[in-house]
Formats: structure tokens, C-alpha cells, sequence
């Protein structure tokens, strides 16, 4: 059993933090930019703006805590630090894809670091992490699910399920509702009632706050404590996180829906420029390092976008393979036809 | 050791089943509405709260979609979750669980974890219970790749076919029968597996192959009977299984009869007597010496009155019926 992070974040939690976040805002760039080339097809789901609530979050859980997350799960894939490589050349569809070829942006995941995805129907994924929590406490194991979802996940009838399964069984999970304000084009105020998510958690009996998510720091000591109420007290736990995504809610959207100056006034509180404001001004990163760090990013974004564009694309002859974990045949065209 | 094994109720034989890989393998736990305490809805589950505990054998709120949804992310994490649907009208509020993520995580994925669980429930018309508690949806679940589709008519399936399902590392729709809960037969012992995709010839016969499963297997024997009063031989054929679907054993049969009725007691647009009719239209055109004739459940909602629902529900009537034509004869007054 490993040791949980400290809430605090040490020097060198905060270099990792900061590198982390930055990874992901030249990761979500350069997938942008690949999405426009036309070589990434379907729905691509950007994080930009996010970074604080992802590596915030991740950063305040143990490498075998399960987490479970949205189509918008770059970040979070990132943050549990696989590799930027098999992310990219999922993206673009190729055998070498850390699902190979098979789940797009969408559908990451990397179960040797016990992400266990990224799920396209919104709110379907948290009963998933709560079956995960169910089986660490089944198993007498002391891990903490973690389930990321947004505000607009809150409004499905599934998530209360949950938070009332949760509440009732002491089931050892954290819900994250990451509030960017907006599902797809609709704001918060014309889709829920109350303009606070983290109540509905509370009314099952889940301790609920919320928290800046545009804040690295606080959001991991928020987390830190969700998961320690989750861990010790086997009780769990919500924490909302508002936060702001600076893109449409995915590359199709051309986001004319929300105001220049609610955008602005949202990224003057980039949660990267004031990290780096805290890191600089308590001389924990000096500019020079800051420097060497973001080229040393782009070199990793770079590579991973050269080599997601030399991956082979997936044998056609493969089309049916994993549909089953027993198959009895792989014949694409009718996988019925044939007896074991 | 000469004594005839005991019989008992199909009910029994899924209890056998669960009690004894519970007992095999501490990874097996069972969740549902009513399971535990009151012994579930139909008493499948009878005696196992008291047997193996709160802990693997869990009474749920009513949430399907949550609870389902749990057992997938338990079956993720290595699990073996048996989920009780209390009957397969309450599956169309989890349809989003079975759908879009128990039937392709596995694949979706890359192939990373599989979905090691069950859900069963029971399904089928004929107590009156009208529009919505009287489905038979085996072919919106047939429908979906990565699941695997269960549908065993006797004791000795149901037993030997649930243990199987628990086993098994896909998502497995194991649909019971309500109308078959009591019907009695021997069952096979703890070792007594019956492997998916092998269908069975309930009774062989040389006119004409009806093809049922799960509770129309009795309806299409009763047609047997009444068929073999005027001489004429039907060959019954019980896939027991839509997928894997074992269409070698089913085509054969159509071989040798050249004439096939499939009966199924779901509707009839787009459902599983039209998919197997495609299937042997497929794999046995030319043997064939009349056109394929289906016995489904009336094209409408499951309608209350006694007589109506009856009239809407395939009987061995419509079954003698559907035979006569396709042997271009008069049915019988």
C-alpha cells in the first residue's frame, strides 16, 4: 500500500504540478492543432482552462486510487502520467494508440495506472466508479475511487443514484463535479435550479464543499481531504470545483454563446500564470527554469505528435477483435454464426 | 447408483446455480431489488442473505441504472457481480449501463478489462400484468455486440447455463422465463456446465424444425403434440443461446425438414424470430421448400383483458397453425 500525498504540496510536488498543467495546455494546443489538419477526426473535447482542477485532483490521489472520467480526459490520462505518445496516436487513430485505435479521444484509458477511462454519455461513467469503490471496499483494500464529472452530468438522474448508494453503503469514492458553468452551450442558470452543485451530494449525506478550481493548490488540499474522509473515515465525500473552459465545448462548437468579457475576465485567472506567479515569487521556480521546463514540454508534445503520424493504422483484419473478452469467432460481418 | 435425480422448479435449479458458484468463488456477490430479506421477487435468491452474508448478497434501492452501473465498475475492477434486474422491464432504465458500457468497455478499450458479470431477470407476458410488465426484449439485447445472450427454457439449463454465465468473462443478459419458475426437471450437478452457443433438439421430428426458446419451447411442444395426433413429425430446436447462436445445429435441422417456423414471444418487427429467419434464409435457401414462417407476439402493447393478452401471446395454436402452412395444408378444426 503506498502512502497518500500530503495535501500540501511540497517544492518539487509544485515543479511536478506545474509541468503536469503544462503538459496538458501544449498537449490540448497541439491536438488543436492536429484536429484543424484534419488528421483527428470525430468530437475532440479540450481541457484549456482546466489544468488546475485536473492536476489538482490528480495530485492529491495515490497511483492506484481508480479514477473515471468524461470525454474531456486528455488531462487527466496525463496527470496519471501516460504516455503522451499512445495518447496522441489514439487520437489519430493508429495502432499504436493506448486503446488501439479503438476509443479515439473520448475513450482513453490506461488501466496500469489505474485510470479506468473516459466515457461519452454524460453521468454514465460514476455509477462505474462507484462499482470501483464497491470493489476496494469488498476486498478490504483501502483505495479511493475518484470520479470526475461536470455540472451538467449533475442534472442526470444517475449521479443522485449514486450519491445516494454512496451515502448509504459508505462507499469510499470522491465526487468531483468540475464546474466549468456551461453544458455544451447552455449556461448553469438556465439548466439547474440551484446554481451549487455540491447541496445534492450533501442531501445524501456526503460531506460537500466547493472550492476555486482555477486554484492548483487549494484544489488539491480540497481533494487531499475528500480522499482522506473517503480512506479513514470510509465515508464519501463531494468537492465542486469551479473552473472555466476557454474552448468551445468541443472543436465543432464555434462558441458564440458566452461573451468576450465573461471569457476574459476568466482567463485573467489563468490557473497557469498564477501558478507561476506562486512559484516565482516564492522562488520555488526561477524564470530560467520555467523556461527549460516549457521547452523541454513542447519537445514531448512535439515527439508525441511525430510519432502518433508514423503509427500504422489498425489492420482492417482486427476490426472484431475485443468486441469479446471469451469470443467464440472473430468474423466482423456475424459474429453469430459460429459455435465455440 | 441407479436412483432418477431429483427434480426441481426451474426456480431451485437457478438457486442451485448462484449457491454453488457463491460458494466456489468469494468473488461472486449478487445485487438487487429485494434479493436479500425478502428473498427476491420470484424467491430465486431464497436462503442466500442467510447463507453468505449482507456483504455478497445486497439488497439495493430501487435504481436500476445506478446499481447496474455498479456491477460493471465492480466487474472492472475483477469482481464477479450477479445483478437481479427484479423483471426485464426495469432493464429499459439501465439500457444506458448495458449498452454503452457494459457491451463496449471491453472493446472500446482496447481490450484492457473485461466485464465479468451477469444481470438476470425475468421477463415474458401471461399474468395479466399488461403494457409495461409483460416484455420479452431478448433482441434489443441480441441486438448489441459484446453482450453475450442467454435464454434456457428448463431446470437443467438454467442451472448449468447460469453457471456457465458466471464464469464467463463478457457481460452475460441471462433472461429467465416468469412463467417457467415452477416448472420442475432434473438438474445437472456442481461440475454440470453447459457451454453457450449449442443448441439442443427438444424433439426430433421430420416435417417441418420449429425453432423457440425459453418458455415457447413448451408452447411449441404442446404443438408438437397436437401435430403428431395428425401425423405429422415437427423437430423443436432450442438455440438456448442468441449469442453466441449455434446456427450449424439449427441449418442442419432446416436441412433435413426443409421447412422451418421460428416462435418467439417478443414482437415481431425487426426481432428474433426475423433474425433467425435471415440466418437460415442465409445458410439454407436452397433446401428450403416453403418460406420461412414466424410465430410472434401480437404487433401491439401487452393489453390487460384475460382474452386479449392471450390472443397476443404465441400459442400452440398459432404454432400448428404456422406449421400447416408452411406444409400447405389446412389446419385442422
Amino acid at each position: 500500500m503506498s502512502t497518500s500525498p500530503a495535501p500540501l504540496a511540497s517544492p518539487d510536488d509544485m515543479r511536478d504540478m506545474f509541468r503536469t498543467m503544462t503538459l496538458i495546455r501544449r498537449f490540448e494546443e497541439k491536438a488543436s492543432e492536429q484536429y484543424m489538419a484534419g488528421r483527428i477526426g470525430g468530437f475532440l473535447h479540450l481541457a484549456i482552462g482546466e489544468e488546475a482542477a485536473i492536476v489538482g485532483t490528480v495530485s492529491a490521489l495515490r497511483p492506484d486510487d481508480p479514477l473515471t472520467s468524461t470525454y474531456r480526459e486528455h488531462g487527466q490520462a496525463l496527470a496519471r502520467g501516460s504516455d503522451p505518445r499512445a495518447i496522441m496516436a489514439e487520437l489519430l487513430g493508429r495502432a499504436t494508440g493506448i486503446c488501439g485505435g479503438r476509443g479515439g479521444s473520448m475513450h482513453l484509458m490506461d488501466l496500469g495506472r489505474s485510470f479506468y477511462g473516459g466515457y461519452g454519455i454524460v453521468g454514465g461513467a460514476v455509477p462505474l466508479a462507484l462499482g470501483l469503490a464497491w470493489a476496494a471496499k469488498y476486498r478490504g483494500g483501502d483505495q479511493v475511487a475518484v470520479t470526475m464529472f461536470g455540472e451538467g452530468a449533475a442534472n442526470q438522474g444517475v449521479v443522485s443514484e449514486c450519491f445516494n448508494m454512496a451515502g448509504l453503503w459508505n462507499l469510499p469514492i470522491v465526487f468531483l463535479i468540475l464546474n466549468n458553468q456551461y453544458g455544451m452551450g447552455t449556461p448553469v442558470e438556465r439548466a439547474a435550479a440551484v446554481d451549487d452543485f455540491f447541496p445534492r451530494a450533501a442531501a445524501y449525506d456526503i460531506e460537500s464543499w466547493k472550492v476555486d478550481g482555477m486554484d492548483v493548490l487549494g484544489v488539491r488540499a480540497a481533494v487531499s481531504e475528500a480522499a482522506r474522509l473517503a480512506r479513514e473515515d470510509g465515508r464519501p465525500a463531494c468537492v465542486e470545483l469551479l473552473a472555466y473552459r476557454y474552448k468551445g465545448h468541443s472543436m465543432s462548437d464555434p462558441d458564440t454563446v458566452r461573451s468576450s468579457e465573461e471569457k476574459e475576465r476568466w482567463q485573467a485567472r489563468d490557473p497557469l500564470v498564477t501558478f507561476e506567479r506562486v512559484l516565482l515569487g516564492e522562488g520555488i521556480m526561477g524564470a530560467d527554469d520555467i523556461a527549460a521546463m516549457r521547452t523541454e514540454v513542447q519537445q514531448v508534445v512535439d515527439d508525441a505528435a511525430a510519432y502518433a503520424e508514423q503509427g500504422p493504422e489498425v489492420p482492417v483484419a482486427e476490426l472484431a477483435r475485443n468486441v469479446y473478452a471469451q469470443p467464440w469467432n472473430d468474423d466482423p460481418r456475424g459474429s453469430a454464426l459460429v459455435r465455440p | 447408483m441407479s436412483t432418477a435425480p431429483a427434480e426441481v422448479t426451474y426456480r431451485d435449479a437457478l438457486n442451485q446455480a448462484l449457491r454453488e458458484e457463491m460458494a466456489r468463488d468469494e468473488s461472486v456477490f449478487l445485487m438487487g431489488e429485494d434479493i436479500g430479506h425478502f428473498d427476491g421477487a420470484f424467491k430465486v435468491t431464497r436462503g442466500l442473505l442467510k447463507e453468505f452474508g449482507e456483504q455478497r448478497v445486497v439488497d439495493t434501492p430501487i435504481t436500476e441504472a445506478g446499481f447496474t452501473g455498479l456491477g460493471i465498475g465492480a466487474a472492472m475492477a475483477g469482481l464477479r457481480p450477479v445483478i437481479e434486474i427484479m423483471t426485464v422491464n426495469f432493464a429499459l432504465v439501465a439500457m444506458d449501463q448495458i449498452v454503452s458500457n457494459a457491451s463496449k468497455i471491453h472493446y472500446m478499450f482496447g481490450g484492457q478489462v473485461p466485464v465479468p458479470m451477469v444481470i438476470r431477470m425475468p421477463g415474458g407476458a401471461g399474468h395479466q400484468l399488461s403494457a409495461q410488465h409483460s416484455h420479452s426484449l431478448e433482441a434489443m439485447f441480441t441486438h448489441v455486440p459484446g453482450l453475450k445472450v442467454v435464454v434456457p427454457a428448463t431446470p437443467e439449463d438454467a442451472k448449468g447455463l447460469l453457471k456457465t454465465a458466471i464464469r464467463d468473462d463478457d457481460p452475460v443478459i441471462f433472461l429467465e422465463s416468469e412463467g417457467l419458475y415452477g416448472k420442475k426437471g432434473p438438474v445437472g450437478g456442481e461440475d454440470d456446465l453447459i457451454p453457450f452457443g449449442q443448441a439442443v433438439v427438444r424433439r426430433p421430428g421430420r416435417d417441418c424444425t420449429v425453432i423457440a426458446h425459453s418458455r415457447m419451447v413448451w408452447v411449441a411442444l404442446a404443438a408438437a403434440e397436437q401435430l403428431a395426433a395428425q401425423g405429422i413429425e415437427i423437430e423443436v430446436v432450442d438455440p438456448r443461446t442468441f449469442r453466441p447462436l449455434d446456427l450449424d445445429t439449427l441449418a442442419a435441422s432446416v436441412a433435413r425438414t426443409s421447412r422451418a417456423v421460428v416462435v418467439d414471444e417478443g414482437w415481431p418487427e425487426c426481432g428474433i424470430a426475423a433474425g433467425l429467419a435471415a440466418h437460415l434464409y442465409d445458410a439454407c435457401f436452397d433446401m428450403l421448400d416453403a418460406p420461412i414462417r414466424r410465430v410472434n407476439a401480437a404487433d401491439v402493447p401487452m393489453p390487460y383483458a384475460k382474452n386479449l393478452e392471450q390472443a397476443a401471446i404465441p400459442q400452440p395454436h398459432d404454432v400448428v397453425a404456422a406449421v400447416m402452412a408452411t406444409l400447405a395444408r389446412e389446419v385442422p378444426r
